[in-house]
């Protein structure tokens, strides 16, 4: 079922209940969609509506209200197929999340690969993308390589272009930044390393709730995301595989609903995308997952990119009059995230009071140090705007930042 | 002055404040002022690492009495510390190590202390402690 809806911006906005919320007797306005979205009243209610009406262990049990369960939970599983354009479902594998999902990837190519193996991983990586990396490295000794970024905080092509090698098994890389919200050209790092037969992981998270991604046309072999960045709730997410390599890769952990004969002497695992969901899975966060992909193509992603598109404009010629703030990562290619300093203000003390203001940012190093390192700097402030903010609120940011300045200075 | 009186002047002082502008232009104030630690005591192992703004702890014992200076980037950070620092700074090792922090609640400032805000200031009032009970042995 698809929520027919226009692009009613008081309509839209009447659906997340948050948004009524006072904060030190202001308007409460939320800028910190990069780390996790807010929800629709309609996803709220279908978490609540299973656990009333429908709540039960799925796959294996005969009454019905289990049958209900097991149909709600694998048709949000073909609601994810079509929104990727998946060639099928069982490609799809239910997780806690992104980082779950690339930790499922990284444990499966532990064994893949030895020491004469190399993997890519880019300089705009959030944390979780690199540690799952060097566990999996210290096991199986594979070398990782980086593809460092240049001064707009984009990846450097050149670099990645010498690296790339026969030696490559895997090269990992955000659709997304984190930290800077650059869309970076994964397309063409797909089909480079193609080439030499090294696979491709691409961590979705950040992209996913800024516009659709048609995972047949892109060819990646690995997709994830979390549906808590797109109205979804948390705790639950998506890894795509291409199934020649899902049926490669061992099992993650071992459990229920994974096997499909189990003896003392042997266990035959159960058939993909069961093989990975190891156990009683988030029944209600995949429900609401696929109610979340409903609510957001109803509004439509096109719809949704050209307003966001809209407001990082104005947000960034706003934010531009201010003096001395400097906005990092000016791509032209990039979502709706503002990272910037003030030159004399450290970050901490422009999110501390711009939340007395009621506005919520991001300060700090937003999980990819490696990035700030580039810039040399300690930290940025992280403005990053969705479908359901305004300019009026901008307006808002722009004036309360104002005043933090002359406060501060 | 003992800790807990001094405490009870700082509430006093933050019971003035008619809304949060003045309390943190007050705080900025503070971290403005607050007397900062010696250059050379500014250094890798006094250095607290919070994961958004770098703080400097350093602690020395004189005439029985433990007496800290602290810095960081953050203004706030360094106000807060200030208001820290005038009530545990030029005390006795075991009055330290008695002290409370329940007063910080008291004039709003709980939520720069939440182990979640990572600025430090956590870690800061454990290392004071510290440092107390080293000195108190």
């Amino acid at each position: 079922m698809i929520y027919k809806m226009s692009f009613d911006l008081e309509k839209i906005r009447s659906d997340f209940p948050i948004l009524k919320r006072k904060i030190n007797g202001s308007n409460f306005i939320y800028f910190d969609n990069a780390a996790t979205s807010q929800k629709p009243n309609i996803v709220i209610d279908s978490i609540s509506d299973y656990y009333k009406n429908y709540n039960s262990n799925i796959h294996r049990g005969v009454h019905t209200i289990s049958q209900e369960a097991t149909d709600a939970y694998e048709n949000a599983r073909v609601k994810v197929q079509k929104h990727f354009n998946i060639q099928s479902s069982h490609e799809i594998i239910f997780t806690s999340g992104t980082t779950h999902s690339i930790n499922l990837v990284a444990n499966g190519f532990q064994d893949l690969l030895n020491d004469k193996d190399e993997i890519i991983i880019s300089g705009l990586e959030h944390h979780s993308n690199i540690v799952p990396w060097q566990m999996m490295a210290e096991k199986n000794g594979a070398k990782i390589k980086i593809i460092p970024i240049n001064e707009n905080g984009e990846l450097d092509m050149e670099v990645y272009n010498t690296i790339l090698n026969n030696k490559t098994k895997l090269v990992f890389v955000n659709h997304v930044s984190n930290a800077l919200g650059i869309i970076n050209p994964i397309k063409t790092i797909i089909e480079k390393a193609h080439k030499l037969n090294a696979a491709v992981l691409i961590d979705g998270a950040q992209a996913s709730a800024h516009f659709k991604t048609d995972l047949q046309e892109l060819n990646a072999d690995f997709y994830t995301t979390s549906a808590h960045k797109l109205c979804g709730p948390t705790g639950i997410g998506m890894l795509y595989g291409k199934e020649k390599w899902l049926k490669k890769l061992p099992p993650y952990q071992g459990g229920g609903e994974m096997i499909s004969d189990v003896t003392f002497e042997k266990t035959t695992y159960a058939e993909l995308p069961h093989k990975f969901e190891a156990g009683t899975p988030n029944v209600s966060g995949a429900i609401a997952f696929g109610v979340a992909l409903d609510y957001l193509n109803g509004i439509n992603f096109e719809k949704i990119y050209k307003y966001e598109s809209s407001l990082l404009d104005y947000a960034t010629k706003k934010l531009n009059l201010i003096p001395n703030l400097k906005i990092y990562g000016e791509s032209k290619n990039k979502t709706s995230v503002i990272s910037f300093n003030i030159e004399g203000i450290h970050a901490y003390d422009i999110g501390a009071l711009l939340d007395k203001f009621g506005i919520a940012v991001r300060t700090g190093q937003h999980c990819a140090q490696p990035i700030m390192d580039h810039f040399g700097i300690s930290g940025t402030v992280r403005v990053s705007l969705s479908f359901y903010n305004t300019k009026k609120e901008i307006d808002v940011l722009y004036k309360s930042l104002k005043q933090v300045i002359s406060m501060l200075s | 002055m003992k800790i807990k009186e001094i405490q009870n002047d700082i509430i006093e002082e933050f019971s003035l404040f008619e809304d949060w502008k003045e309390k943190y232009e007050y705080i900025i104030e503070l971290g403005n002022s607050i007397k900062i630690i010696d250059k050379k005591n500014k250094i890798e192992s006094n250095l607290i690492k919070g994961c958004q703004s770098k703080l400097w702890l350093h602690a020395e014992l004189k005439n029985g009495k433990v007496i800290y200076s602290a810095d960081s980037e953050a203004i706030i950070t360094k106000g807060i510390a200030a208001i820290l620092l005038r009530v545990f700074s030029n005390q006795t090792a075991k009055d330290i190590l008695d002290g409370d922090i329940k007063y910080i609640d008291e004039i709003g400032l709980k939520e720069h202390l939440s182990p979640t805000r990572a600025n430090g200031l956590v870690s800061m009032i454990k290392q004071i402690k510290y440092y107390a009970l080293a000195y108190n042995n």
